[in-house]
């Protein structure tokens, strides 16, 4: 399982745009390529936002789930690795 | 400070240098088409400054700087279309003045009747919603049509995205950036991703396999589908320009109105080309009327239209509307 393999994490709920896009830059130097970061942030800005900034970045999307209250939890592999 | 009482009577003036290809005595509408505004205060005038896409190298503003201490106000002015104007010149210092800008290469504008300089947004080469080179296509309409004489005048707008910052629909004649997405069924993981990311409500996901269902009808065409799509199962189908003619601020505005999609760089130079051919035409007709006015006649626009599609065939989008007036001084 992928779950597995996280091996950090960031809660963004209630955090704006786009000081969200920072704080996920900032935790995402602490990684190691190829690791794995979970995210959670909240519907609307933020998925629109967020989602299209990792990819700019390089990184990639490799899971995302639908959560209560209207959030969504999203894995991040750094750099970009295959899907898995 | 301000002497608001114009005591220049004469409406000419001499000047020893070219300006709108004349010379000596000058009266002040062709000074006005060379960018040189009289104002209220005798013998000084405002200097349009030619920044095709608001964008200004800072050799030439160095030079601006320069020039402006030396022959204008104390301060400069930023146009609404994006260009530095230098207030409160004499005209005597015309020729010293356009000669030292030249050093740096930076010319003057024009105003009146002519093909104005094109204003631009930042365009795609650093704005992250940015899809078409706004910036590349201003310095070649600049280059290629700028100053060229016109029934009145004529403004062209640059606008990267659908966000359409430039306006382009209060222009004569506005491009607008588009992509138009395809999706790529294969390689997508139905992470909902894009039906989130979608403003227009244009994507919603399937509530079991959580892939897109496209609403091809609301697509603005901004494509933060693709964008955010992390397999990119989102990808481009079409990218180009909007074209949309007519438009117009002032006292009386027009909304332009598309007529074409999907226009490549090439096909741009080509199609001003022609609505500039058919306004020389129908300005003949009309008089000194602006293009949105004119299309507004139906018999013009149902003209207007059948020449385009002699060239331009499919171009043109199959049913164009008509520009229509946005009236804004009595509802």
């Amino acid at each position: 399982m992928v779950e597995d393999m996280v091996s950090s994490q960031l809660d963004l709920r209630g955090v704006m745009c786009p000081i969200n896009i920072v704080q996920l830059k900032l935790k995402m130097k602490e990684i190691e390529n190829d690791g794995i970061l979970e995210i959670v942030i909240d519907e609307g800005e933020p998925m629109q936002n967020v989602p299209r900034s990792i990819k700019k970045e390089g990184h990639k999307v490799i899971k995302v789930e639908k959560i209560p209250e209207g959030c969504y939890k999203l894995l991040v592999r750094k750099n970009g690795g295959s899907l898995k | 400070m301000i002497d608001k009482s114009v005591k220049d009577k004469s409406n000419k003036v001499k000047v020893d240098t070219k300006i709108d290809g004349k010379t000596g005595d000058i009266d002040f509408n062709t000074l006005k088409s060379g960018g040189l505004i009289k104002q209220t205060q005798k013998d000084l005038f405002t200097v349009r400054l030619r920044c095709p896409g608001g964008r200004v190298p800072l050799s030439k503003l160095e030079k601006i700087l320069e020039v402006a201490k030396k022959y204008a106000g104390d301060y400069v002015h930023l146009s609404v279309r994006q260009s530095i104007e230098l207030p409160y010149v004499d005209y005597h210092d015309f020729k010293k003045l356009n000669e030292e800008l030249l050093e740096a290469d930076q010319k003057i504008a024009s105003c009146g009747r002519r093909i104005r300089v094109p204003t631009a947004c930042s365009g795609c080469e650093y704005n992250p919603n940015g899809i078409m080179d706004t910036q590349k296509m201003a310095e070649l309409v600049n280059e290629k049509f700028f100053a060229h004489p016109m029934p009145h005048k004529f403004k062209i707008s640059f606008s990267g995205c659908p966000i359409d910052c430039a306006r382009t629909s209060e222009n004569d004649l506005g491009f607008q950036g588009a992509v138009e997405p395809k999706w790529v069924e294969e390689i997508c993981i139905g992470c909902r991703i894009c039906a989130s990311a979608c403003r227009e409500g244009a994507i919603e996901s399937d509530p079991e396999s959580g892939r897109p269902i496209f609403y091809a009808q609301k697509c603005l065409y901004c494509g933060d589908c693709i964008r955010s799509c992390p397999t990119d199962s989102w990808q481009e189908e079409r990218k180009g320009w909007i074209i949309r003619v007519g438009g117009k601020h002032g006292r009386h505005p027009v909304v332009g109105r598309k007529i074409a999609e999907f226009v490549s760089d090439e096909d741009i130079l080509e199609f001003i080309e022609a609505i500039i051919k058919w306004y020389e035409k129908a300005g003949r007709a009309c008089g000194t009327l602006r293009i949105g006015d004119i299309l507004r006649m139906p018999e013009q626009w149902n003209d207007f239209i059948s020449e385009l599609r002699i060239r331009f065939d499919k171009k043109l989008l199959p049913d164009p509307k008509m520009p229509y007036k946005n009236e804004i001084h009595f509802e």
